[in-house]
């Protein structure tokens, strides 16, 4: 069954559908997105699995000869990236019943949550440039679903900028496919390779890969083009938050990992010199705005911005090392983001403010918490049992081998920004006097959202502990990153 | 013809940016609108003006254009119209809500410091 690998695609899509109609009943809502995630998150799972035991798996839509339909490409790094987005789907929309309020549940929250992960997973599936184009935008619509629900006066004034900026990059996006097309005269991502490859780069392709990295560097927020994130991060709740910050900047940095891995190859020492440059840039000017906030959504929002550095900084090495750390903490950062974001979402919950100054002494009155976002905080920095650790660690013997020694220092030494920002966090709400305490907790809707959340903090901790069992998916995924015929191998032969 | 097409095009970009850069919502979105003129017909000159006849089967023609860049550009109107009729409705919302369309009262929030 070759169809197999569009499952993690289509059953969001179809449940999505499914969950317009009756959109009153919340009980039909929520029980009809939990069953699909789950369904999805187990046609994942054996997806990771048939790509580990047979290689990547293709699909081309309507039995067309490969560059002429459009592909869908299921390999290691697509498969762990779609089954990631999956769960923390699943985790973050359990979270969501008793944090995004019933309002919004009412009016098509859920298929928007739904669309959105249709987009995402298309985006990280797909095997043809415009097709990539297409999905973006299912994601992107469905993120100003999201970004806007509910109506409150900073969601209006923020989804206009959050809009416009997506709009102007889309553009951009389809100007880019255009002058890449006069170029080469095809549209499928292998055959691109392939004749990028016969012509040996001239400069209009160095220029056409210096304006893909605008594009998705827009949506990944690197350093000249996140002035758009942090306000735009603020705007909606918690949930909604998790959602993008795990999700929607990754998808940028799928992007440019993969147009820079399978297309620009051949002239390393202009475009990935200029990746390198600006993901250091990238991870400094996070670091300043990490530490520049006492508003606890900023700090975990411009630790978005550093990871976005961190892993683009792997890409940038070009060896098998530094993008198999690049792959674990791409997937790391995923999970710990969504974890934050929900601890986070709980803090501002029992406490009613955002301001780490009004915060404090709650240690005493949510001790588990307090453990499980110091946990959350050291996996983030990537303290050794943790999950960010190998990642980092791999990123950076990367950087060592490709000569790279003042920068991959300057990485070391971010982590301790990072730990640092977090640790803000802790010191200020869970240490001290007793702050600012909100005057309407319910106790059993605290639980019932600290259980999530709490079994996400479980998942990075195993994924952490479990590196033996994930490393030979990761070489897999950094062997096809490094190796692009492998890809077009698959692709151009029908795959198995 | 692609030269005179390329400067349409270049042309068109320049007011959309120049209009995006205005203070106003609406003149914003009629460069949004500009800017996907331009790009649509971007895709249609790179795909290069050669051939005659339109891309459908016919007996006795063999010069059809590229029907490649047609199909894009289609998919890609749709869409830009889809985002556009979402904006230009989220700019109404926002009109009732916030009083006003002048982007630079639109900044920070109450409690930015």
């Amino acid at each position: 069954m070759n169809n197999f690998l569009l499952l993690p695609i289509i059953i969001p899509f179809f449940f999505g559908m499914f969950l317009i109609f009756n959109q009153k009943r919340l009980a039909y809502q929520r029980i009809i997105t939990m069953l699909g995630l789950i369904l999805a998150i187990i046609c994942a799972l054996s997806l990771v699995y048939k790509v580990y035991l047979d290689g990547p798996q293709t699909v081309t839509f309507g039995s067309w000869p490969a560059p002429f339909g459009i592909t869908m490409v299921s390999d290691m790094v697509s498969a762990l990236l779609v089954t990631t987005t999956l769960v923390l789907a699943f985790f973050i929309v359990w979270y969501g019943f008793e944090s995004i309020g019933k309002e919004r549940e009412r009016f098509f929250y859920y298929p928007g949550v739904m669309f959105i992960i249709t987009g995402v997973n298309g985006a990280f599936t797909t095997g043809d440039i415009f097709n990539l184009f297409v999905f973006f935008e299912v994601l992107l619509m469905a993120s100003y679903l999201l970004i806007v629900l509910g109506g409150e006066k900073a969601q209006l004034r923020e989804s206009i900028k959050y809009i416009l900026v997506n709009v102007l990059s889309s553009a951009l996006f389809v100007i880019t496919v255009a002058f890449l097309y006069s170029v080469v005269g095809t549209l499928s991502m292998a055959d691109i390779s392939l004749k990028i490859a016969e012509i040996k780069q001239p400069g209009i392709i160095t220029v056409i890969a210096v304006m893909f990295l605008m594009v998705f560097g827009m949506k990944a927020a690197i350093f000249p083009l996140y002035f758009w994130l942090p306000s735009a991060y603020s705007a909606p709740p918690i949930p909604v938050l998790a959602l993008f910050g795990a999700l929607l900047t990754k998808v940028g940095v799928y992007a440019i990992m993969r147009t820079y891995t399978l297309f620009f190859t051949h002239d390393l020492a202009y475009t990935h010199e200029l990746l390198l440059i600006l993901s250091i840039i990238t991870i400094i000017a996070g670091c300043i705005g990490a530490l520049a906030h006492f508003d606890v959504k900023q700090i975990i929002i411009y630790n978005i911005v550093i990871a976005v550095g961190v892993i683009l900084f792997g890409v940038a090495q070009m060896n098998q090392i530094g993008l198999e750390g690049a792959m674990f903490y791409l997937v790391h950062d995923m999970i710990i983001k969504a974890a934050l974001f929900m601890l986070i979402g709980l803090v501002i919950y029992v406490t009613g403010t955002t301001n780490l100054r009004k915060m404090g002494g709650l240690m005493k009155t949510y001790p588990a918490l307090g453990w499980f976002y110091l946990i959350a905080a050291f996996g983030l920095a990537g303290v050794p049992p943790l999950s960010g650790f190998v990642g980092k660690l791999l990123i950076v013997q990367g950087g060592f081998q490709a000569g790279n020694i003042w920068t991959s220092l300057l990485l070391l030494a971010s982590s301790l920004v990072v730990l640092l920002s977090v640790m803000r966090i802790f010191i200020y709400a869970f240490w001290g006097e007793q702050g600012q305490v909100s005057n309407q907790v319910n106790k059993k809707v605290y639980n019932r959202m600290f259980f999530p959340t709490m079994l996400l903090v479980f998942i990075s901790i195993l994924y952490g502990v479990g590196t033996e069992w994930l490393t030979p998916l990761m070489e897999d995924a950094a062997k096809i990153l490094i190796e692009p015929s492998i890809y077009t191998d698959a692709v151009m032969k029908g795959g198995n | 013809m692609e030269i005179l097409m390329a400067f349409v095009c270049g042309f068109l970009f320049m007011a959309a940016i120049y209009l995006i850069l205005s203070r106003s919502l609406l003149r914003i979105i009629i460069g949004t609108g500009l800017l996907s003129h331009g790009a649509h017909l971007l895709i249609l000159t790179m795909g290069s003006f050669k051939g005659s006849a339109p891309p459908v089967l016919s007996e006795g023609v063999t010069d059809y254009v590229d029907p490649v860049p047609q199909a894009l550009i289609l998919t890609a109107i749709v869409i830009s119209f889809g985002v556009t009729a979402f904006f230009l409705v989220l700019a109404y919302r926002a009109y009732q809500e916030l009083k006003t369309d002048d982007m630079t009262l639109m900044k920070g929030s109450e409690d930015h410091e």
